[in-house]
Formats: structure tokens, sequence, C-alpha cells
């Protein structure tokens, strides 16, 4: 082989923002002809690793070598030129002008006046497209083709334009199985024109299916490098998830077994919207901590924010202590008494130039306000007892949200819901970003809710902290309930061996038992 | 996610605080240079009449600009102010026979329906403000137009008093113009509306994950701005006493925008300052009168205001980004 | 419990690659580009067949005429809409390239057509460097640069008191009178414009970027486009356009009109959109800016012929349609969207 053995490499790479370190002395290569999954949960730092490679972060520390050369990409645009592709989820291309002009932008083919010569573009444009099963009007716009097709012109665009090396960040999240199987014959194709493919995916029939090596990375830091066959999905799962197989039981006695065997506070039925949830199901019972387990893109953020109407649904119903709410709608969820930590919390939870009080008082001011005028010392009443409750840490209430820790913000939305006195609340990886004795005060204040009667819906992406607060586990995947885990069954072990079990054909809508012998008869199996 | 956060660009502490101070209280500092210059270097500055004069003058240009800066909170821009200024003095001049108060409520009514249109536009259809309100301040313009094709003069008692009267000295457009000042700020800091104006020009989806009426607020900001617009055409008309739609309001969206933008307002949203607006058309106002007193000609405020907005659009950025 | 409000079912993808030939949006596509021209030519029918004077030689070489200057403004403006950017400076430069054209014919045909493209151009150049580099937004950097132009404007005219005129005799003034075929010089010099502006739009590098940076600017700056090369010279472009509109416009009028020409930005962004170009950007074509411009002046002079009619109601149908067609373009925008 006349190419180096590796294409691309970073060492020791190390990557700081204000108060997180991203990347901890992390190391990554690829050769050439390599398809090289990386993995990782939330806050692992792939999104900071693939920006540093393609030149969206310049690193503090650490060498970036490219065929074997020292090399700095000062923006993406170098980076793409040098031979380093990115294919994103949302693919970016222009998707109002045409199939062939943007495959050619910037390259068009020109006649002797200097004019794009339209007519070999089109041919050129469907010979090319052809190799990758796209046969279409090229001179259509290209947001007339569907999401598979479009990431196609994506990929021979960056093949044809010397792509060495091509990023591809969870190009399968909206396709179909057939498009999946093309995309992996082209991947496939790839790899013999020793072109290095790097895979960013959450689920493991694909990983398994078409990479050659993977790489895992854990809160910032790389964990494992190895051939994929020699990785079993167990072991994968339990590396992702920073928890070592086989370890017993839960060490909490937070949670006292009591019987939720009455009336749900929450019956959520069928939640269903295309790609991303597949007939979801979950009861809370009051009092009640649900975990809501499952790998990053399984479904989780999604189904909590069905539930929350904030995201719209093609089918399913949500009811909330016998009634029954309307989808889709944030007021009616709230009027209801649904209240949603989201995933989020700087763009979607705190509202950053208003103080901790308007924020504190934003969603209850209609019940704080007379005559549509607020009632100042009703306000000031409800946050000094909420900032007192919830030991929030700020100069003053006047202080802006914006300038608190990620801990006492997470605890500002968690007094801005509490005050709407909620009976179902649900909170999306409620301590991630957060330091470690904050984290410890937020799963306290978890705990102390749900004694007092509310129903909770717990996401998180430490599988300690979601274990260990909560009292049952539905475990989500691709979108669709596989297992559910009560009793003594709430384990580590279990947890992650339902997610690492093997999946039907990823269109069979139907919830699947996870087919491992341990898990298979001891998973109670949600269906109905 | 936490990995995404934008590093800071390296700018020292103190020149950052400086930065702050000024977008904060720039305003103020300015309002003060010039009436220093001016007391010392213009002649017959320090009189009461002299201060009558650039109040009036300033009036209906603050009126506007207050609707103006609770759309600007919003995160949005209304460009048919002027346009319904114009449709304000058609109907009124239409309507006097009525009498006047009528006829104020009829140009209300207009401005509140050209409000209504706005804010339907952004927040039902989902239409850009920019664009919105530019499509509906070509259609405005145009039917102000057709309701009263020429220059028509205002012969109405009550009407000139209001338009040239005072109370203990004060003109009657001043005390409305600082009473509709109060009464913003007063809407802004105390009510429920004001706080949900702010969070929905701050953050958006939060504003709508915390279930708040995004739509109704967008809808009650734009028709407040017509609402204004409206009121300031009424006061403009009353003290010119004539209506012309050709003239009036031309080219009032951008003194308005001016006078909040220079009053520290960032144009993306999440705050409404009151005072600063006052102190941004003061701003406007005085430099205009310095440059006319030292006999340079109207051509030149034209320029120095476009430098103006130019530089404070610019110094407001900056916050924006953040 | 209850019955869910079901979405219209949303596509899937392998579906949508076949919904590319669906009927509705093949129409929907076609009333975006070619709208503005069946109803200009229902409109025109309607009305040679309704009044007597209008599909005369006299109404149309006038129609034509008056047409050409601010088709040559809407030109400029199309390039500066389809990268998603706006430009209302272009009345108030009209104006001041007229005065400047006027003002320098003293000293020669050269002068008179060099120091408005110039002067315009200049502001264009500001523009762009302002918005390109700054990242303000377009509408206030052109809106301040309006007031700039104009003040400029009042200033070499002595507060608009003095209006300069044109030498009967000059060669330039003729640009301006002449006819060539029976057709006015300005009506060739829009139609040679026009020609031009298509090829670079739609044959040359420059004209993709110019769809790449308004349909999308993130991904055209990773695709290697020259995002900020291309603002600053659509800006620059809509100034010279302004310019030498101002400056024929002064030519035919033999004079450089002080007050003529303001709000011209109104009517010229009504033109492009009307023609169907996205007023968010990214989609657009140079013949339906015409047809805009076209079917402006043919209302007007509707308008006119009714007589009884004040040509106020021009603004207002303009400011109706614009409505419509913003409202027809979002609704269009959001289907694109809904993936």
């Amino acid at each position: 082989m006349s190419a180096p053995a590796e294409v691309l490499a970073v060492r020791g790479l190390t990557k700081r923002f204000p108060g997180v370190l991203a990347l901890d002395d992390v190391t990554f290569t690829v050769r050439p002809g390599e398809v090289h999954a990386l993995v990782g949960e939330n806050g692992a730092g792939k999104s900071t690793l693939i920006k540093v490679l393609t030149g969206v972060y310049q690193p503090d520390q650490g060498e970036l070598r490219y065929r074997g050369e020292p090399a700095v990409f000062g923006t993406p645009l170098r980076a793409q030129q040098a031979g380093i592709s990115t294919i994103y989820q949302e693919v970016n291309l222009v998707p109002l002008m045409s199939v062939a002009r943007n495959l050619y932008l910037g390259r068009e083919p020109r006649t002797r006046l200097g004019l794009i010569d339209f007519g070999r573009m089109h041919r050129e444009a469907e010979r090319v497209l052809g190799d990758y099963g796209v046969r279409v009007d090229v001179r259509q716009p290209l947001r007339h083709l569907g999401v598979g097709a479009q990431q196609m012109v994506a990929l021979a665009r960056a093949v044809s334009v010397n792509a060495r090396v091509v990023i591809m960040d969870e190009p399968t999240s909206s396709l179909e199985p057939r498009e999946v199987e093309t995309l992996f014959g082209v991947i496939r194709r790839l790899r013999e024109q020793d072109i290095a493919v790097v895979y960013v995916s959450h689920r493991m029939e694909e990983l398994y299916a078409v990479c050659d090596t993977v790489t895992v990375l854990r809160d910032g830091r790389h964990v494992h490098t190895g051939p994929l066959a020699e990785t079993d999905r167990l072991t994968l799962v339990s590396l992702m998830l920073g928890r070592p197989l086989g370890e017993v039981g839960r060490q909490t006695t937070a949670t006292p077994a009591g019987d939720h065997d009455g009336e749900p506070v929450l019956h959520a039925e069928g939640l269903t919207r295309p790609h991303q949830l597949r007939d979801v199901s979950l009861r809370i019972h009051p009092g009640e901590v649900l975990g809501l387990g499952g790998l990053l893109g399984s479904g989780r953020s999604e189904t909590a924010k069905a539930i929350a109407g904030a995201l719209p649904v093609t089918g399913g119903s949500v009811t909330v202590a016998g009634i029954s709410v309307r989808t889709g709608s944030t007021p009616a969820a709230i009027r209801a008494g649904i209240s949603l930590l989201p995933e989020d919390r700087k763009a979607e939870g705190i509202v950053p130039g208003l103080s901790v009080r308007e924020n504190i008082a934003l969603a209850a001011l209609p019940r704080l306000s007379r005559f549509g005028l607020v009632h100042e010392a009703r306000v000031d009443a409800v946050v000094e007892t909420f900032m007192k409750r919830l030991r929030i840490k700020a100069s003053s209430p006047h202080q802006k949200v914006g300038e608190l820790s990620g801990g006492n913000q997470q605890k500002v939305l968690l007094a801005r819901w509490l005050a709407m006195h909620p009976k179902v609340l649900l909170l999306d990886d409620p301590t991630r970003g957060i330091d470690v004795g904050a984290k410890a005060e937020v799963q306290k204040l978890i705990d102390e809710l749900a004694e007092q009667g509310l129903g909770v819906l717990l996401i998180s992406s430490d599988v300690e902290e979601l274990i260990s607060g909560s009292d049952r586990v539905v475990v989500l995947k691709d979108g669709a309930v596989v297992a559910e885990l009560s009793g003594d069954d709430v384990t580590e072990d279990r947890l992650m061996r339902a997610i690492a079990a093997p999946t039907t054909a990823p269109d069979d809508t139907s919830p699947t038992i996870p087919t491992s012998p341990t898990s298979a008869e001891e998973a109670a199996v949600h269906g109905h | 996610m936490a990995t995404d956060v934008v590093p800071r660009r390296g700018v020292p502490a103190d020149r950052a605080q400086l930065v702050q101070w000024m977008q904060e209280y720039g305003v103020y500092l300015g309002v003060t240079v010039l009436l220093l210059f001016n007391v010392a270097f213009t002649d017959h500055f320090l009189s009461t009449e002299n201060f009558r004069t650039q109040a009036v003058q300033v009036a209906p240009v603050l009126i506007v600009a207050l609707g103006m800066a609770l759309v600007i909170g919003t995160e949005g821009v209304d460009l048919s102010v002027g346009s319904v200024m114009a449709l304000s003095t058609s109907l009124l001049s239409l309507y006097l026979g009525y009498g006047p108060l009528a006829a104020l409520l009829v140009a209300l009514v207009g401005g509140a329906a050209v409000g209504l249109a706005n804010g339907a536009l952004v927040a039902f259809v989902g239409v850009q403000p920019i664009v919105a309100t530019l499509a509906l301040m070509v259609g405005v313009r145009g039917l102000a137009l057709v309701l009263l094709p020429q220059l028509e003069d205002v012969h109405d008692p009550t009407m000139a008093t209001l338009g040239s009267g005072d109370l203990v000295g004060i003109p009657y457009v001043v005390l409305i113009a600082v009473a509709l000042a109060l009464l913003v700020a007063f809407a802004v800091r105390r009510t429920t509306f004001g706080r949900q104006l702010l969070a929905v020009g701050d953050s958006r989806p939060a504003a709508q994950l915390a279930g708040l009426p995004v739509r109704r607020v967008l809808i009650v900001v734009y028709v407040c701005s017509g609402v204004l617009a409206a009121v300031a055409g009424f006061l403009a008309t009353a003290r010119l006493s004539a209506s012309d739609p050709t003239s009036l309001g031309n080219l009032m969206e951008l003194s308005a925008i001016t006078a909040v933008v220079v009053g520290g307002t960032s144009l993306s949203g999440g705050r409404v300052r009151i005072g600063g607006t006052v102190a941004g058309a003061a701003l406007i106002q005085l430099l205009n009168a310095t440059l006319i007193k030292h006999n340079l000609s109207p051509s030149w405020t034209q320029i120095a205001q476009a430098a103006v907005i130019v530089v404070a659009v610019y110094a407001a950025r900056e916050r924006g980004r953040r | 419990m209850t019955v869910l409000k079901v979405r219209p079912p949303a596509v899937t993808p392998a579906a949508r690659t076949e919904a590319g030939t669906n009927r509705g949006e093949r129409l929907s596509a076609l009333a975006q580009q070619h709208g503005a021209l069946v109803a200009l030519v229902l409109l025109a029918a309607v009305a040679s067949l309704s009044f007597d004077s209008f599909a005369t030689g006299d109404n149309i070489e006038n129609m034509a005429l008056s047409s050409a200057f601010l088709a040559i403004v809407a030109l400029g403006m199309t390039f500066v809409i389809i990268t998603g950017g706006i430009d209302l400076s272009v009345g108030s430069v009209f104006v001041l390239g007229g005065v400047l054209a006027a003002w320098g014919s003293r000293h020669g045909t050269l002068v008179a057509l060099l120091l408005p493209l110039a002067g315009c151009g200049l502001i264009g150049l500001v523009n762009g460097v302002l918005i390109a580099r700054t990242r303000m937004a377009p509408f206030i950097v052109t809106l301040a640069s309006m007031l700039a132009a104009r003040g400029v404007m009042l200033n070499i005219t002595d507060e608009g008191a003095t209006t300069y005129l044109v030498d009967k005799n000059s060669l330039f003034i003729r640009l301006g009178q002449d006819e060539l075929l029976g057709i006015g010089i300005p009506v060739w010099i829009t139609v040679v414009l026009f020609v031009a502006g298509a090829v670079v739009l739609r044959r040359t590098r420059f004209g993709q970027h110019v769809y790449a940076v308004g349909g999308n600017e993130d991904a055209a700056a990773l695709m290697g486009a020259p995002v900020a090369r291309t603002k600053i010279i659509v800006y620059t472009l809509s100034g010279l356009l302004a310019g030498l509109a101002g400056a024929l416009n002064a030519a035919w009028l033999a004079s450089g009109v002080t007050i003529l020409g303001f709000g011209m930005e109104l009517d010229a962004i009504a033109a492009v959109v009307i023609g169907g170009t996205l007023l968010t950007g990214g989609l657009g074509f140079i013949s339906g800016s015409l047809v805009g411009v076209l079917l402006l002046k043919v209302i007007q002079n509707i308008i006119n012929q009714v007589g009884s009619l004040d040509s106020a109601y021009q603004q207002v149908v303009s400011g109706g349609f614009l409505v419509l067609v913003v409202i027809a373009q979002t609704w269009l925008g959001r289907r694109q969207q809904v993936i």
C-alpha cells in the first residue's frame, strides 16, 4: 500500500471552553480505507472532536496530522479543500438550487466563452450520481429529492472534490431502510477506493454492519479503540456508559419500593412520530420516578417533548390523572399539570437576559397577576420560598440567570415549574453539565419531590444516576420501547443488556423482545 | 451542548467593561456633551423658547419610537410606522366633521388595524417582520393618499389648542409624549405583558416551552406600535394644522429605529429601554439642532444622522452577539 | 382519551423523490415563475379592449420608456434580493445619480456618465462592505445610506433649490431622448442590460454564487463560495445600476430633478417580488423582474386611463400584491421545510 499508515491523526488533543473541558488528551487515528465508528454519550466530546478535525475549532493542545504532515485547518473550507469532508445530518447543500448545480458549485464545466456548459454539466451529473444509485432529473431543485438522495449528492460532491476522509455525522437518522442499504453500499465502495470514513451513529446494528474499527469517547476522554469485530455489543455499551459489567444491584435506598398500583398520574399511549417515535407508551404513578433509558438518539428526549406538547405527534394520546390532554400544545400540557425541564437548558430553558426572579415567575405569571398587573409581593413570596427551598445561590433575586452556574440555572428552572404545582415533572438530563456537588443536590431534590407525590420522568445520560434514582426504567431503542425494568431488575447490568440486545429490522413497528438469554427472560416486555 | 459554547474573544476585561458601559450609558453621555457644547458655543440656546421648540419637534418621533422599542424588544422591526402616520392624518381629515374625538378614534382604529395585519403576518403566517411591515408600508401609504389625495388644511379649535397650546408653559404635545413614555415604561416593568414580551424577545424557544402566549404577545406588540404611530400622526396634524399624507411620516421608521438603537437597545431583542429611547430621540434632535444652529444645512444633518445610525447599530451589535 | 388531531402524514423521503413530479408542486412552481406574466397578459388584454387609448403606439412607447428606469433599478435589486438581502437606498441613489449626471454634463458626456456611476457605485460598495464584513442587517445599513445619499444630493443642489439642466445640444441628452428604429435609447439600454444580467446570473459562476449565498449562506461558504465578495459585488452593482438609471432619467428629462424618485425602492422591491423572486433569497428570475415592472406600469397606466382614480391606487394595489405574494411565498417555503 502506497498510502501512509494513517491518513488523519490527532494526538494529545485538548480543547477547553469556559467552564468545560470538552476534550482531554484525546488520541484518534484513521487509516485509509477504514470505516471508523466514533461513539459516545451526551457530552462525550464527539462533536467537538469532529469540529477540531474539520477546522471549525482550533485545538488548545495536541497535534493534528493529515497524510503524514502536521496540519492546521483555519476554517472548514480549508479542511475540505485539503480533502476532509463532512456529511451532516442536515444536508449542507443549497436546497433551492438544482441537483447538478449543487454537485458542481464552484467548479462548473465551462464553454470557451467562460459560460457554464449546462449540457455537459447535466450529463456528467447524471453519470456521477448514477454511480451512487441516484437516478433523478438533475435539473430539478435539490429539495425535491428525498433526504437519502440529498445525502448521496453531498457524498458525491465530497468524493468528487477529492475527499480522502469523509466524516458522516448520524447519516441514517432520517433514512428509510432501503436508503440505509444504498448508503452502506456506497461506504463499502469508498473503502475500496482507500477513502477513510469516520462514522458517527448510535445505532448498534449499523455500526456492526459497516464499521471496521471503533473509538469510544466518554466525558471528553478517549476510552477505547479497537477492531469492532472483537468488541461485543455489551462491552461497547458498557464502555460508552462508563459502567463496568456485572456490577450488582443498586446502591441506593433513596427510592422506597412503595406500591404504585393505583391510578397512574400520567399515561402516555402509542406516541408516534415519523423517524423518531414508534408507538411509545408509558405510565407514571404518583410518587414514582420512572427512568427513561436508552442511548442518545433512542427517542428519550423526543418522548419527553411529545408528552409536554412541544413536539407534534402523528399518533398517540396523553392522559394526566384520568383527564386527556390535547397533544401538540405546550399551554394545554402545562394546564394539565405537565412540566418539562428541557435537555438544552441554555437554548430552551432559561431566558438568559432576565433575572432569577423573572425566570422563576415566568410560567406562573398569570396566577401572580391581577388585571394584567404583576402582583410584586406575591412574586417575591414565591421567589423567596423556592430560592430557599431549592437552595438557589445567586447574589440576589435580581441577578441575571445567564450569569449563574449550570446547577443553579437548573434549580431556577425547577423552581419555575414547581411554582406551577405540577402533577408530572419530565426531567431531561437534569444534571448534565453540572458540577458534582450541585448534581447530588439536584438528585436529592428529585427524590424529595417524588416523595411529595409528584410523578417524575427521569432521563439521564448517567446510568448510575438513572438506576439509583428510578423506581422503574423503560428502555427505548430506535424510538420504540424495548424493555421495562422494575423491582430487582433495575440494575445497570440489565439496562445495558437491554440496550445492547440486537433489534429486528428497523422498520418493524412492534416492540422487540431482547434476545440475549438473560435479559429475555427477565426484562418485562412492554406490550399489551 | 456544553461543547458548543463559542469561545469569547480575547478582549481585556477593562475594555469590555468600557464598551458595555458605553452601550448602557453612552447615550446619556452624548446628550450631556451636546448640551454642554451648546451652552458654551450656541447663542440663545438656554432659552425656554428654544427648549419648547426642540421638545415639540421631538415629541412625535418619541411616540413612534416607544412602539418601535416594544417591537424591537421582540426581535422584530416595524417599517410601516411612517405610513400609519399618513393614514392617521388622512382619516382625521376625513372624519373631523364628526368632531375631533370621533376623528381621533377612527385614526387610532386605523393604526390598530395596520398593526393587527403586521402582527398576524408575523405571528401566524411566519413572515419575517421586515418583509411583512415593508409590504404594509407600501400599501398603507397608498391607502392614505387614496383617502386624501392632497394636502388639506385642518381648521378645528380643539386640535389647534392641542397642537400649540400649553399647560404651565409645557406644550400639550410634549405632555402627551411624556405621559405615553411613562405608560409604556410602566407596561414594560409592571405588567405580565411586559415580562412576557421580554421573554419572547430574549429566547423564543424558552418562552414557548414555558407555555407563554407567544403569538398573542407578538400581535399586541405590533398593534401597540400601530396605535402609537397613529397618535403621533394625530399630534403632528394638530401641530401643523394641516393633513399632508404625501410627506407626513416620511423616514419616520428610520428616526424611530435610530432613537431606539442609539438608546442602547440591540436589534436582537430581549430588552426594552424606555429611558434610553427617550434619550436617544433627544440626542438625534439635539444633534440636528446643533448642526442647524451652527449654519450647517439640513443636508449635513441627514448625513450626520446616517453616520450616527451606523455607529450605533455597530456598537449595539456586540451585545447582540453575546 | 383524546383522539389526536392528526397532521398530514409526513411524506417519506422515498416518496418525496417522486413527489418532485407531483402536480401540485409543479403548479405552484409554475405560478411562482409565470404568475406575473399571466397577470400582465390578461391585464393588457382587458385594458386594450376597455380603453381605446391603451394599445396605441404612443401609449406603449410611453409605458416602455417610463418602465425603463424602474426596470434598471429592479435589475440590481433582483441580484440583491436573491442573495437574501435588500437595498432600500436605491430610490435616493437614483435621484443622486440624476443630479450628478446633470451637474457633470457641463463637463462633457463622459463626465455626465462616469460621475453618477462612480458616486453611486461607491455608495453601493460601502453598503456591501458594511453588510458583508460587519454582518449588520442589510435593511438598516441601506436605510442609513438612503439618508446619506439624500443628504449628499441636497448638498450639491443647495438644499434642493438648484436644478441643474442638461444642455439641449449635448451628446448626453441624446442618450435619453434619441430613438433607434423608433424605440427610445433608454429602452434599448434596458434590454441589453437585462440580457447581460440574465446571462451573468444563469451562466456564470458568479451567478451560481449569488443563488448559493441566498439559498443557504453557511452551506455556500462550506462549498467554497466567496460569500463576502459576492455580497459586496451585488450591492455595488445595485448602486451602479440605480445611478445609471438616474443618469438616463436626467438625460430624458434634460435636468437633474431633485424630487422625483424617492420611494422608488419600494416599487423596485414590489416588481422583483411580484416577478417571482423569493424575498428570503435563493430563488429568482431576471425576466420575472422585468415582467413585474411592466405589470406595475400597466396598472398605473390603467389607473390613469380611468381618470377618476388617483394614482395612489397603484401603491395600494402593489402593497396588496406584495402582501399576497409574501404570504404565498412563506407558505411555499414552509412546505419545503417539512421533511
